[in-house]
């Protein structure tokens, strides 16, 4: 009950603040650290709970936004059914790929989930339809009151989005299910024996987390106004949703939500104070200090302190 | 899309040159990954970090391949060093590693890649040589003598390595190790040394393998992206452990990607081998010759 | 005669090696069971394409008279087969008591109470709430077991279960299987500790690269010449 109370105070807390005087700059950058939150935590059913790491985040992303796209473009469809219509075929994306590979070891799924990213990448740049490689304009629609701006109201839609990944992370952790997703994690062949349908339980985690990509990607070409394959399937979105998790840490929800809100808020000021290239070299040692000394993420640090100080 | 024998013919031929090189380059994932069972996501990004220190050896005057050869040495105590590092942290401890030993390496290509973007630009490098840049010319077709000393190279090196893991000792002890590592344990031998020791190799050929890729065409930092396809697709096809392997996978790459090359372009080649890489893993993931 | 497991010409290969060749056995419902054999005669192989962990390459395996080589583990489980593996494998993250859940929540669909009795017959009750990652080897082992009962198997595959322990141990390890089949579960027991097998099995097959060589009571099972041959290598 605590959670749904809060819950809903943070969604009523980002409207408030789109409707204040609040810079404008602030929910810019707040959308795209909304964004990873999103991509933080559907990263983490897979691979925090289940112990299947997914490098292609980039390419569920992606897909999002150029499914939006279409629709927007094909039919005028607005947001609601551009995320729906990105979640679904995200998600058929994650079904088709963990069929191929989830029986696989998980090194195997690692190494098709980059596969998928360049594929799908290949096919948009010699895709006409939505631009090819020059990309592609597109022209909001009006702004829905109360909010001010286009980019106000993506700001508030994200944090519905979000808080919507993480309830659903957090029922999936929770429930019987998330038991059976941690067995699989600390041992599947025990897992298999102990009536676990290891597949089957994969396969699932694999898809919701896809659709939850493909949520977060799907709002994007509003946001820029504009959509183009190189930006849209960049690695970055592989890496810092996979860095967040593991410096928040895996096993609860709320590690992804830190790890994002910690580092998307990094990256955010190394990327406008310094350079794009230093802000992923950050990302990229600070996965690597993390994964080496904290592998519990900050999650477990705090826990260590804490019995530290008892 | 102009379709002729003559066309086919001279993508083959390409194809068999290109193959040849995409098995060298694989090698040594075939030892790291496919014999040592480390998940070497990062193998590609230490090749163009090869390819790189070839570049600034190559200011220097030195000719690329006497660059490569001399690369392998501090590129194999580089590997042997990445080895007991990874072993320390993350072998040791258990079935965490998997996830963990991954996203290690996983963030290790990267901080090299943008490493190597903020040491020398997003920009081409390339290197010059006497055989870069011409071709020789046998009746209607031409071939590039630098893919011509690429696949010379290659193939030393293909056949040396297989070589040696059958036929030394020290060959032999990485296979066993590979194979049975209790019973390597039990007759008293040190696994961690052994494996090290093949990890190590593993990167030493790795510089060779850099050195051929700025041979064969220009460089750039990004470059490791689409040879995590390549050589993955080259490895899994041949399946994990299988040196001879290595080789016809890389051929049957080479060859496919030159054809796709040929009939449909330059933006549709890079995609091949990860086409490929998700053919196999879903229909034969054991590979051809699998263990 | 009521046979639970019926093994028939079962072989398993790995690239060239032959782990099982032609295996048959029947097992009776409510039997104790002992398998022996060497190291690296194809015990474990045996038990692999029996809950599923493998999928033997030729012959078929009847459970309760149903065909299962072709079922996933999973699905073995859920209709009665469990085993312990020899190397324990808990869930690590999880409590003595969570691990038990698993089994419980997938296969048995029945209550916690029902776990906190399977721990206190097997003797971890008092650990139930400690991080499994704690417990020491003959805990560990007791787990295993644990966790195959908590599935309410009708079938129970013990692989090595008391590997390394003390003389103490054996017979609680032992009393414990003894109770559960007394319950009408049928147990299989791989053992290397001789005096175990004995003292456990009605009847005990003897594997030797992947072949059966004898097969019979326990007393003639020492006894024969084939069998001690495998054992010292003649």
């Amino acid at each position: 009950m605590k959670y749904w109370i809060s819950a809903i105070l943070l969604v009523v807390l980002a409207a408030g603040t789109a409707l204040s005087g609040m810079n404008e700059y602030f929910f810019f950058a707040g959308y795209v650290v909304l964004t990873f939150v999103v991509l933080a935590t559907a990263w983490n059913i897979l691979g925090g709970y289940a112990g299947y790491v997914n490098f292609g985040t980039a390419a569920f992303f992606g897909i999002g936004a150029y499914t939006a796209t279409v629709l927007f473009k094909w039919l005028g469809a607005p947001l609601a059914v551009q995320i729906a219509g990105g979640a679904l075929i995200s998600g058929l994306l994650g079904f088709g790929v963990g069929l191929l590979t989830l029986r696989l070891r998980g090194i195997f799924f690692a190494i098709a989930t980059v596969a998928v990213i360049f594929i799908c990448e290949t096919l948009m740049i010699n895709w006409r339809y939505v631009g090819g490689a020059t990309g592609l304009q597109l022209l909001r629609p009006e702004v829905l009151a109360p909010f001010e701006t286009y980019t106000r109201m993506l700001f508030v839609l994200m944090a519905l989005l979000a808080v919507g990944a993480v309830s659903i992370a957090r029922y999936i952790q929770t429930s019987w299910f998330g038991r059976g997703l941690r067995a699989i994690r600390d041992s599947e062949e025990a897992a298999e024996a102990s009536g676990v349908p290891t597949l089957k339980l994969k396969l699932f985690a694999c898809t919701v987390s896809g659709m939850l990509m493909g949520a977060a990607g799907a709002p994007m070409p509003m946001y820029l106004s504009f959509i183009e394959p190189v930006s849209s399937f960049n690695l970055t979105y592989s890496v810092s949703a996979l860095a967040m998790p593991m410096i928040g840490g895996t096993a609860h929800w709320i590690g992804p939500v830190i790890g994002a809100l910690l580092l998307g808020s990094v990256q955010q000021i190394v990327t406008v104070t310094i350079s794009n290239e230093i802000n992923v070299l950050v990302v990229g040692v600070l996965l690597v200090l993390f994964v080496v000394l904290a592998p519990d993420g900050v999650i477990g640090l705090f826990k260590k302190w804490t019995r530290y100080f008892k | 899309m102009f379709f002729s024998f003559d066309l086919l013919f001279e993508a083959v031929l390409f194809g068999v040159l290109l193959g040849c090189f995409y098995a060298a380059v694989s090698i040594g994932l075939s030892v790291s990954f496919g014999l040592l069972d480390v998940p070497h996501v990062a193998h590609p990004a230490i090749m163009v970090f090869g390819a790189y220190c070839t570049y600034l050896l190559g200011l220097y005057g030195f000719d690329p391949i006497v660059a490569g050869i001399v690369l392998m040495a501090p590129f194999f105590l580089l590997g042997m060093l990445v080895y007991r590092f990874y072993y320390e942290t993350f072998e040791r401890r258990g079935s965490e590693a998997g996830v963990r030993g991954l996203a290690f390496f996983f963030g290790l290509a990267f901080i090299i890649e943008v490493g190597l973007i903020l040491a020398f630009g997003v920009d081409q490098r390339f290197v010059e040589a006497d055989y870069i840049g011409s071709s020789l010319s046998l009746g209607d077709y031409r071939i590039p003598y630098r893919m011509l000393v690429a696949f010379g190279v290659a193939l030393v090196l293909t056949i040396s390595l297989t070589l040696y893991l059958s036929k030394t000792f020290t060959g032999r002890a990485i296979k066993a190790v590979a194979q049975d590592e209790p019973a390597l344990r039990l007759m008293g031998a040190n696994p961690v040394r052994i494996k090290q020791w093949a990890f190590g190799i593993a990167t030493g050929v790795s510089a060779l393998a850099g050195a051929m890729l700025i041979i064969v065409g220009p460089v750039e930092p990004s470059l490791d992206r689409v040879y995590i396809g390549r050589t993955f697709a080259v490895v899994v096809l041949a399946g994990l452990g299988s040196m001879t392997g290595t080789l016809a996978a890389g051929l049957i790459l080479g060859i496919s990607e030159s054809i796709v090359l040929m009939l449909f372009g330059a933006s549709w080649a890079p995609a091949v081998a990860f086409g490929l890489l998700l053919i196999v893993l879903g229909i034969r993931p054991q590979g051809l010759f699998g263990r | 005669m009521d046979q639970i497991l019926q093994v028939k010409g079962v072989s398993k290969h790995f690239g060239g090696f032959t782990a099982l060749s032609d295996v048959s056995v029947d097992i009776v419902r409510g039997e104790r069971f002992g398998l022996i054999g060497p190291n690296g005669s194809g015990k474990t192989t045996l038990i692999n394409c029996i809950s599923g962990a493998l999928r033997n390459d030729g012959g078929s395996i009847l459970f309760e008279g149903v065909e299962v080589s072709g079922l996933p583990a999973y699905k073995r489980t859920r209709r009665g087969i469990a085993r312990s593996f020899q190397l324990p494998r808990p869930f690590h993250s999880m409590t003595v008591l969570e691990n038990l859940l698993v089994p419980l929540e997938y296969v048995a669909h029945g209550k916690e109470e029902e776990v906190f009795d399977i721990l206190r017959r097997i003797g971890l009750a008092d650990k139930a709430h400690t991080q499994s990652n704690q417990l020491s080897q003959v805990e560990l082992r007791k787990l295993e077991l644990a966790r195959a009962m908590a599935a309410k198997p009708r079938l129970l595959i013990s692989d090595e279960a008391m590997a390394g322990l003390s003389g103490s141990e054996v017979d609680e390890v032992l009393k414990i299987l003894l109770d559960l089949n007394a319950t009408g579960i049928t147990v299989i027991m791989i053992e290397h500790i001789m005096q175990a097998v004995m003292r456990f099995s009605q009847r005990v097959v003897c594997l030797d690269a992947g072949k059966i060589i004898c097969e019979g009571t326990p007393a003639s099972i020492v006894a024969n010449p084939d069998v001690q041959r495998a054992y010292l290598g003649a």
